[in-house]
């Protein structure tokens, strides 16, 4: 079997047969990561000991006879803002060059227990925050398309490893499209569950009113099964939510309703996106599905700026804490504590942080709270009440995931509401705390290009018989 | 367009040193993202309610204040990432 045809499925079916060992299925990926990462840069840390060791484990339960889950053996890659105990995790920040993870985040434990193999951790914008990788402070991570080409962000390694095989899925986290858009831009199937059915728990903080982290694979079903392990209540995050029993949802065509938004298909994308996407309704159309066009008409424009007021807020409060006591990097040179925070952070952050925590700072600052934060919450609201209206009428929501397929790198950098805007369709899910998937559907030349499925809050189950209805066709 | 008097007295607030060029670039990359807010100002907001959590559910935040036992070792990783210390001590500048 070639190894670029290996999902989560396969790979263990593979395994229970004995085709091949775990030993094997995981050296193979890492003789992969040696050849082929030296031109991708999609891997900060190679933890090459626990992947093979937890194989070997996996093996010895094969071989005695023993049944073993669906995850165990499969090799698994994880963004560098989810820690796993022992492992560095940098953020994508030189203030975190040294910081060894104390335990593992609730996601990375309950993966662990089914016997996943690590092979390591991914490059990110540095705190998750760009949409292209370029604002990682150690490299660029390249498109396994097109190596001119940036693969997306903000978990630009974990979406360009699954695309060049040289992991069977990942993790990402998503605040403003950080799964779905370098999903598509690399032309891999990317989940942001709804806000709250996956554990935050050491998920280094962006703006936790909206990060939410999921699974990049290479198929619908794989992005499910990675989804059923790591969602549910945990007590060491408050705003995580027990699972609700919803039983099987039973896809029927003829009854399915798919809601178009308009305001996704108007100016500002590009004519070959558009074109793609559209086919793409047309063929649940044709199939038997009703279509109809809904508004919402804050949720593009508005929703982009509501979300920068909202993010950039969080992020100033949540980055407090890298103040050079505590973990990370500081300051040699400082003479007093004040100047020590001064310098400790300003070594330590890049650029496109700095910005952020001075946005929000700024609009966090007294006599500026009710024009800024105050009003882009009450937005959100409003964004929030369109969904709900829209979701009364139809199941799901098609939308195209980013204007354009992936840009040059060194394209967007230096104007930062340029590259703000190539997430122009992400953000008003994270404001109304939905679930998504962004699932390939075309190229424009060697370029892939996703689509996006919304749902209404916690109806995964109907996010994922839809896209594998389409993934069957 | 927001002033450098301004900009610097965010970055204090904010905890950031920053050098004169930087402040230059913040002070013409914030009054740009600033400009793009103020398409917010457009809309009818004066019978709407805010949204601080997009999912509410009840009781989220409503656990007893209780202290939970920890191993003396995970109490010892958290003391050990710091960079500057003495014994189970965290150094800190002193401050008066």
């Amino acid at each position: 079997m070639e190894i670029s045809d290996l999902t989560i499925q396969k790979a263990h079916q593979g395994l229970i047969k004995k085709e091949f060992s775990a030993t094997e299925l995981n050296k193979s990926f890492l003789g992969r990561i040696e050849k082929l990462d030296k031109d991708l840069h999609s891997f900060l840390t190679v933890t090459e000991n626990l992947a093979l060791l937890k194989a070997k484990e996996i093996d010895a339960l094969i071989s005695a006879g023993r049944e073993i889950p669906t995850l165990a053996g499969i090799p698994l890659a994880v963004k560098d803002n989810i820690l796993v105990e022992g492992v560095k995790c940098t953020a994508g920040s030189k203030i975190l060059e040294d910081y060894i993870a104390p335990y593992d985040a609730t996601c990375i434990k309950r993966l662990k227990r089914q016997g996943v193999a690590i092979l390591g951790k991914t490059n990110l914008d540095e705190f998750a925050m760009g949409s292209s990788g370029e604002n990682s402070a150690y490299f660029i991570t390249r498109n396994p398309h097109d190596l001119e080409r940036v693969p997306g962000g903000s978990s630009a390694g974990s979406a360009a490893a699954v695309a060049a095989d040289l992991t069977i899925f990942s993790l990402g986290s998503d605040t403003c499209g950080s799964i779905r858009q370098p999903a598509s831009f690399c032309g891999v199937v990317g989940f942001k569950p709804t806000y709250g059915a996956v554990s935050r728990y050491g998920l280094i903080a962006m703006a936790s009113s909206l990060d939410q982290i999921g699974p990049i694979a290479k198929t619908v079903k794989d992005a499910e099964i990675v989804f059923n392990v790591i969602s549910g209540k945990d007590e060491m995050d408050s705003t995580s939510v027990e699972k609700e029993e919803r039983g099987e949802w039973e896809l029927k065509i003829k009854d399915l309703k798919i809601g178009m938004p308009k305001e996704y298909f108007a100016k500002g994308i590009d004519p070959e996106v558009e074109k793609i996407v559209r086919s793409v309704i047309k063929k649940y159309e044709d199939l038997g599905a009703n279509v109809e066009e809904v508004s919402l008409p804050y949720s593009t424009d508005h929703s982009l700026a509501t979300y920068y007021i909202i993010m950039s807020s969080e992020v100033s409060a949540n980055l407090a804490r890298y103040d050079g006591i505590k973990y990370g990097h500081f300051s040699k040179t400082a003479k007093d504590l004040f100047d020590f925070y001064l310098k400790s952070r300003r070594e330590g952050f890049g650029q496109e942080t700095r910005r952020r925590i001075m946005l929000g700072t700024y609009t966090l600052s007294a006599g500026y709270y009710d024009a800024y934060y105050l009003r882009a919450q009450k937005i959100r609201t409003l964004i929030k009440e369109d969904f709900n209206k829209a979701f009364q009428r139809v199941d799901v929501l098609i939308t195209p995931v980013s204007p354009t397929p992936a840009f040059k790198i060194g394209e967007k950098i230096a104007d930062p509401l340029s590259m703000y805007l190539s997430d122009i369709y992400m953000g008003a899910v994270n404001l109304a705390g939905l679930p998504a998937i962004s699932i390939p559907c075309g190229k424009i030349g060697k370029l892939p290009v996703n689509f996006q499925i919304i749902g209404n809050k916690f109806e995964e189950n109907k996010i994922f018989e839809i896209s594998k209805f389409f993934e069957n066709l | 367009m927001i002033s450098t008097k301004e900009v610097k007295h965010i970055a204090k607030l904010a905890r950031l040193g920053l050098a004169p060029k930087e402040i230059e670039k913040m002070q013409k990359d914030l009054s740009l993202v600033l400009d793009y807010f103020n398409l917010l100002k457009g809309v009818d907001v004066s019978k709407v309610e805010p949204t601080s959590h997009s999912i509410s559910k009840s009781g989220v935040f409503g656990r007893e204040d209780n202290a939970k036992k920890k191993k003396l070792e995970e109490a010892d990783k958290l003391i050990d990432a710091a960079p500057e210390k003495e014994e189970r001590y965290i150094k800190v500048k002193e401050i008066l």
